[in-house]
Order: C-alpha cells, then structure tokens, then sequence
C-alpha cells in the first residue's frame, strides 16, 4: 500500500448559482462600480502620482465645463456638446438594439450610418442645389435626404440579414466587412467631388435649426426613439417575435414563427434608424461626409446597449456615462499633458470601470464554492 | 490471478441547480483489460457520472481512485494525465479539419509535424483494426468515420480508460460489428473500456460486467456471463409497482391521425424513424415508449411539422399535412409539447414570463400593433389558479419556476387552445407524485372529451397504467403496438432494447394500419404517389 498521499484537492469549484434577489444584483453592481473607482485612483497615483480628485475632477469638467476657467457660453457650449454627443450615441444604440435582442451580432452600424449619410449627402448635394429654389422644394429635399438616407442604412443592414436567413452565415463577420466598404466608397464619392482633396462642405439640404439650435433635432429624435424603442420591444407583436427569437429559435419556429421573415425584417428596420441618423448627421450637424463621420459610435454604441441589457430606458443612462468618460478623458489629456498623461489614460480609466462593471456578472450569474479541508485518512 | 483495478468510484454525488439529484452515492469499479457496460434508463444519471470522470463536471461529493491512487480530475486536461479518453455522443470535431489535424488538436506542438502524426494514426489504426485515412477532411466523412477519428484522437493521446457513450447509436448494424471488433482488440491490449448503451443484446454480446444506475442512484453490477436480459432489464425498470393511475373508458372514435411508412432523418443525417406506421383514435391514449434517442423527438417533430420528412406520409383526418408550416398545423388542433432534456429547448422561452408564455401560439391574434398582454394575464391566473401552480406572480419567468410547474404551464397551455391531437413526450419528467398526478387527470379529461393523444413517456409502470395502447420503438424502429392491458413491462423492456420484435413475427398483418382508415387503400396509394411527386419536385 502506498503511503498517504497528498491529495491535490482544488482550491474551489464553480457552479451555475439559482437567481438571487434584485437588491443583492444592484448592491453587487455597486461595489463594482466602487472598486473600479478604487482601483482606478491607485493606478491614478502610481503612474502619475497625481491627486485622483483633481483627475476626476478634470473629468467632470470636461463633460460639464468648468465656470472658473471658462466663460459661461463656453460652459453652455461643453453641455450642448454632451448633449448632442450622447443624443447620437444613444440613436445608434437603440438602432442596434433590435437585433441584438434577436441575437443577430450587427457590428455593422457604423456602415449603416455611413451608408445612411452617403446616400443623404448625394442628394443633398446633387440634387438640392435644382431643388432649393422653393421652399417646397427645400422641404422634398429634406425628406428625400431621410429617406435616402433610411434606405441606405436598411440596404447595409439587410445584406447580411437574407444571407444570414437563407444561408446561415456568420452575420459578425458579414456586418463588419460591410463597414469597409462604405468606407471605400465615401473615399471614391470624396475623391469625384474634390479631385484636390479640398474640404467638402455640403451647403445643401441643412435641416432647420430648432429652437436656433442645431443639435435639437437630433436630440428629440432620440428622446422620441427611446419611447417608441421602448414600446416596440416591450408591447408590440414585433417585439414579442424578436424577444422570441432570441430566446429560443427552437420555441419560434414551435410557435408558427418564420424566423427567417423576422430577421430579415428587423435588420431593415435597425439600419433604416441607423441610416436616418447618418442623414441628421449630414444635414443637421456637420454638413460633411467622412469616413470618420460616424464618430466611432457604430461601435460604442454596441457597448451602450449590452451595458443597459437592451433596456432603452437604461440606455439613456449608459449612452450619458460613456460619454460622460469620452469627454472626461479628453480634457484629462488637456489638463494634466504636462505629466505625461494623454487621451490613452482616460480610456484605460474607462477600461477598468467598464471592466468591473461586466465582470461582476460573473458573480450574479455563478457561485463559487470553496472545499473545505479534508480531516487526514477517509 | 486478481485482477488490478483501473478506475474505482466511492459515493459520487453530484446535484444540479433546483435539487436535482444527477448522481446519488455511486460506486463503480473497472478492471484492467475489460469491458464494463453502463446500463440505465433515461436519465439515470450515466451520462453525467461519466462526465465527472473525463473531466466536464466536478462532483459534488465522493471520490475517484485510478490505480489505487486518489484522484482529482478538473478538466479533460486532468483526465488525459490520468489516460481517461472518452468519446461523446455529439462528436465535438472541427469540420474543416482533416483526421489527424482533428486528432492532435490541442495537443502542444503536434500541429507542425503532421506527417510523424499520420505515421502515428496509421500506426494506432492498424494495431486496433480502424480504417482510417488521416488526410481525410471531417466534412467528408460518414459517422462511422467521425467516430473512428474520436476513437483514434483519444488513442493517440494515450488513453487506457475509454469511455464511450452510446457509441452505437448512430451505427448501421455492419458498422456496430466493426466497432466491436475493434473494442475486443482494445481489450486484449489491456485498454479498459465502459461502454454506456441501453441496447441488451449489444450489452450481452460486448460486454465482461454490466453495471446498472436507475434514477441517479447504482443498483449493482453482475457479471454478463452469469445473467440475462430479462434480468438486466428488471434490474432497469424495477419491478413493477402498482399505481393507482385511472384508465378512463371511452369510445375510440375513427383514426385522428395516420402514420405510414414515415422515415425521418436526425440532425447527423442517420435514419431516426425507419419505416414507422401507426395511427392515434380519438378518445385514445397511444404510449411510445423507447430509449432516449430511439427516435420519438424526431417523430414528433416530424408531425409538428418542425422536421422535414424523407418518406411517408403522415394524415390529419384524411388529409395529408406533410410541408405544411408549422402554424397551419397548429390550427389544424395539433398540438406538440415536447419537453427535451433541458426541460426548456422547445416550447416554453425561458426568460419570459408566464403570461407572455401563455400567448406564444397566440400572441398575433387580435387588432394593432400591440399584443393583448391583459387578457393572456388573466388566462395566466386562470391557469394558476385551476392547476395550482406555485409561483410569485403570473409574470415570473418560467426558468425560476420549478420542474412541475413548468410543465403545468406547458401542457395547461396546450390543452387550453383545445387540440384535438396531443402529442406530450415526458410530461411528468421530474414531478412529485402529486403534481403528476394532476397532469394525468388533465390528459384523461382531454380523453374523455375525444382528443387523440400521444404520451411519450419514461416510467414503464406509468405508461401501463395510463395508456389503452402502448407502442415500443428501438433505434428508429417499431419493435410493436400492444394494449398495455395484455403486455408486460418485461415485454416492453425487451421490445424496448431489441431483443423482442413483434412486428417480425406478424409480417403479414399491415402492422400498424387501422382497418377504418379515413382513406381507402385506393386514395392511400394516391395520396402516396402525389407526396412522392412533390419530394421529387422539392429535390
């Protein structure tokens, strides 16, 4: 007999832990939140042995302006910013909602919105020059630019969506190549207009200024989308489908439910929305076309939906904190550039909030169970 | 000479959430050089002891000893230190992969010296008697093949405990005789094997002992040469209990549904129902008893319309609904709950709620945009109120209720839209007595009112008491259609692993074609040739 061996017992094991109270789920997300904040202040002082509130000070400033050093339309003008800013965001991040409650992994919203602010831009410009010479005509510029722009959107979004439904391809990789492509062919469009690489300015098919500010428009488009949004997902027939979907294709298809049909159109709906946004974006903002024109949202805005767990009401919140931090971590670059700290900090900042704040799903989700020390012999 | 122990179990336990009990106190030992067989009804809790010892879950208590030496197996990593291999039911190989890129998958730095490993994989093919080309790609290959690269993969990494888990049940009988040879020749290389199969004559011919599991709990091992089917299946089933399940009378009114010659393909693209030919009256209770995968998901999926069918023809009241979309069929008063493995896969969508649950046939219906979430409340209350279902609210997600009261959402659902076809595959899975209870109630008052009902179930004394007929399938096959008055839970068990074939011996009788057919043979040969026209249109 061989003698008593030590046995390699593991520290601990993981199981699937049975639904925990909402109160415990929220109070498990604070202290994620808070720890983050922690860690992010050690960090802080280690790397740039600066004061971590005067970081976050400087971040607060960013995004709300700072009446000691600037005037007060300065401060008006950093809040308009975070307002406008977050009412972009939080359109495409309802636009890609829809899809993502299916689980249809549209990366691609960024093209959508470009393919959207393309094909607005065309019009714009090739055809509001003959027809703004009415003010009918100017209104049948405007709506063609929302409706071009819509289309372009829900062509970019459905592509994926019929080969995904009859071919059952990898919709992931799908949207995402699309994105380069309306990239390659803004750069084609750019390059007709200004052979010398000139700065484009759309002088056409300007939305009207409310309230005698541009941003407006888009920002009461996204207070509307989020109602409407919210109401789609949660009470209509269309939501209930995609809920469906989603949850279960083995239950739609039970249920009598064309899976196919669904998919297909729910990715018109969301690139249409994502291509109305990339209209607004040219007609009511910058009155530009670029590759850039999109901000990087199409992305961001992925991260704003899962965060809210494709809750639009949440979204209102999560589309203000990451641009709270987008913002934050800009002026962070400006304020504190002397000690070395450039925009990568405040995105590194960004990483371990947003870090915790997913991770700690983990611990709602699953237990951990430690093994207790065995007594000697068995 | 005593022989050396490979692999011992001591009281394993292992529970899943909502106090299910997957293995109570198991012990297990396997000899050096021998073939045990792993026996047990569905959900005895096989698949998952044998999990436990490749690695994919931890038990929660008890320990396992290889070669005398207590271990502690992790992961599949583990298991492959200790030279524990198993071969999955779902074979778990990249497609695009040939054979030997497959079989030193994850193996560190094999991946580079391809023509050493396909020297190797020849070698371990010859020895054992595979054939095997290792520069053929996974898609490319039969079952038979895939299964020989996942035989071969846990080979190559120098397994000397093999697990197989159902190995045969995607196998044509020459492909299980090959197999068996292969097994044999293990065995004299000193590999030991356990086998889980719940075919008796393939446990009888294969195996050295047989160790037999019912309900999570071990019953005991004997040795095949000393024992018999009949045995062996007592040692399953149990002996029979009385239950005091009512067997309503009523008129069994003309076929509801016929069923002739059907053959379905599975997912892997093996025959799941072979040449299937039956019917279900009204006011009747048809039981469909088999072994998990014999072929009864198919079946119903089949009729649900939710699985294309290869042949056959399948007959609502004389009229033919195979193609037709799953919700034509609904309307038709077909009615499918289907409750797999994981209790939630078909039917019910888990996170909703029971409300939104209740409206998943019938969430369209109504005027506008918006669906009528209030009248699908009240008939949720209404429904928690009559079957007595324990739950918070009417909008609590269905997964946070427990088993029982799933399927009282389930199948209340079901009943509610007034079928007049049920078809219920183990609607009393993991009830308490009196919770099942309630369900048979429901399925003998839908009976009496003349539904056809199909209950595919687990528990043979149930389904003797419960239906007036009781059909047995064996790997996709109709062993027989017997009144459960006149037959036995022996014959049953038997017809359930093969070693009893009724049709067989009444050849010339039309098994399983009612003699007051909705249709005369003359329109049964047309309907026939116009199906076989519109497959040859479909492709």
């Amino acid at each position: 007999m061989v003698e008593a061996k030590k046995i390699k017992e593991p520290l601990f094991h993981i199981t699937k832990r049975a639904p925990m109270p909402i109160w415990k789920t929220i109070l498990i997300r604070a202290s994620a939140v808070l720890i983050a904040i922690l860690l992010s202040s050690v960090i802080i002082i280690l790397i740039t042995g600066q004061n971590p509130f005067s970081i976050f000070a400087s971040m607060f400033h960013g995004a709300f302006g700072d009446a000691a050093t600037q005037n007060k339309a300065g401060v008006a003008d950093t809040r308009r910013r975070l307002l406008q800013e977050m009412a972009i965001l939080l359109s495409i991040a309802l636009a890609v909602t829809p899809a993502f409650k299916m689980k249809f992994w549209n990366i691609g919203a960024q093209g959508q919105v470009l393919m959207g602010a393309l094909l607005s831009a065309i019009v714009a410009r090739d055809l509001g020059v003959s027809l703004e010479t009415t003010d009918l005509g100017s209104a049948v510029n405007l709506i063609l630019m929302l409706l071009a722009g819509a289309f372009g959107g829900a062509l970019w979004a459905v592509i994926p969506a019929i080969f995904k439904a009859k071919w059952n391809t990898n919709e992931t990789l799908f949207t995402l190549m699309m994105n380069y492509i309306v990239i390659c062919l803004i750069g084609v469009v750019r390059k007709i207009w200004e052979p010398n690489n000139d700065s484009i300015i759309i002088a056409n098919g300007h939305f009207p200024d409310l309230f005698g500010q541009k941003y407006v428009g888009i920002l009461l488009f996204a207070i509307a989308l989020t109602a409407f949004m919210f109401f789609y997902l949660k009470k209509s027939k269309h939501g209930y489908e995609i809920s469906l979907v989603g949850e279960s294709v083995n239950s739609a298809k039970y249920a009598g439910i064309s899976v196919a049909k669904i998919t297909i159109r729910t990715l018109i709906f969301s690139g249409a929305i994502c291509g109305i946004v990339g209209a607004m974006l040219v007609g009511s903002i910058d009155h530009n076309i670029s590759t850039t024109l999109d901000r990087g949202y199409g992305f961001t805005a992925i991260l704003v939906s899962w965060l809210a767990k494709f809750n639009p009401l949440f979204m209102i919140l999560t589309s203000f904190l990451v641009v709270f931090f987008l913002k934050g971590g800009a002026q962070l670059a400006d304020d504190f550039g002397k000690y070395g700290v450039t925009n990568s900090f405040g995105d590194i900042i960004i990483g371990i909030i947003f870090f915790f704040i997913i991770g700690c799903e983990f611990f709602i989700a699953y237990s951990i169970k430690f093994h207790k020390k065995k007594k000697a012999g068995n | 000479m005593e022989k050396q122990i490979a692999l011992q179990l001591k009281n394993i336990c292992k529970y899943f959430p909502g106090k299910v009990i997957a293995n109570k106190n198991v012990n297990l030992t396997l000899y050096k050089g021998e073939i045990l067989s792993l026996l047990g009804e569905n959900g005895s809790g096989k698949t998952t002891l044998m999990n436990m010892i490749s690695g994919i879950y931890f038990p929660d208590e008890g320990q396992i000893f290889i070669n005398g030496e207590e271990a502690v197996i992790r992961s599949p990593k583990d298991a492959y230190k200790y030279k524990i291999g198993m071969i999955h039911q779902h074979f778990k190989l990249v497609d695009v992969f040939t054979a030997a890129e497959n079989i030193v998958l994850g193996v560190k730095g094999e991946r580079y010296k391809l023509k050493e490993v396909n020297t190797r994989v020849r070698e371990i093919a010859e020895r054992y008697g595979f054939d095997i080309d290792p520069k053929k790609r996974i898609h490319e290959m039969s079952v038979s093949e895939k299964q020989t690269v996942e035989i071969i993969k846990v080979l190559y990494r120098g397994a000397d405990i093999l697990i197989l888990d159902e190995p045969t049940a995607v196998l044509t009988p020459q492909e299980i005789e090959k197999l068996f040879a292969v097994l044999r020749k293990m065995r004299e290389a000193g590999k030991s094997i356990i086998i889980i199969t719940h075919k008796l004559n393939e446990v009888m011919e294969i195996s050295d002992r047989v160790s037999i599991l019912r309900k999570g709990e071990y019953i005991g091992t004997v040795e095949t040469a000393k024992t018999n089917p009949k045995e062996l299946t007592e040692m399953m089933v149990g002996k029979k209990t009385d239950l005091k399940i009512e067997r309503v009378k009523t008129d069994f009114d003309k076929p509801l549904l016929e069923i002739r010659n059907l053959c379905v393909n599975s997912d892997e693209g093996s025959l799941a129902i072979d040449d299937a030919s039956f019917y279900i009256r009204g006011g009747e209770i048809l039981g469909i008893a088999g072994i998990a995968g014999c072929g009864q998901k198919e079946l119903c999926e089949a009729i649900a319309g939710l699985r294309p069918i290869k042949s056959g023809l399948i007959m609502h009241k004389g009229e033919n609904i195979i193609g037709l979309p799953p919700k034509k069929i609904i309307e038709k008063g077909v009615s499918m709950s289907f409750i797999p493995e994981d209790r939630l896969g078909m039917g019910l969508a888990p996170s909703f709620s029971i409300t939104d649950n209740m409206m998943l046939k019938t969430y369209a219906e109504g005027k506008g945009p918006f669906v009528d979430r209030k009248s699908a409340r009240e008939r949720a209350n209404a429904l928690i109120k009559k079957l007595e279902i324990i739950t918070p609210s009417s909008e609590t997600p269905v997964r946070r209720l427990s088993g029982g009261n799933v399927q009282k959402v389930l199948v209340g659902r079901e009943i509610e839209a007034g079928p007049n076809v049920i078809i219920t595959a183990y609607p009393v899975r993991g009830l308490d007595i009196n919770t099942s209870y309630v369900i048979y109630d429901i399925l003998n008052e839908q009976k009496k009112k003349g539904t056809g009902i199909l209950f595919i179930g687990e528990d043979l004394d149930v389904m003797l008491a419960l239906c007036d007929k009781i059909m047995v399938i064996c790997h996709g096959r109709i062993m027989g259609i017997v009144h459960a008055e006149k037959t036995t839970k022996e014959d049953l068990g038997l017809m359930m692993t093969g070693a009893l074939n009724l049709t067989e011996e009444k050849k010339d009788k039309n098994y399983g074609i009612a003699k007051d057919s909705n249709l005369t043979e003359e329109e049964w040969k047309i309907e026939g040739e116009k199906q076989a026209e519109k497959e040859k249109t479909n492709g």
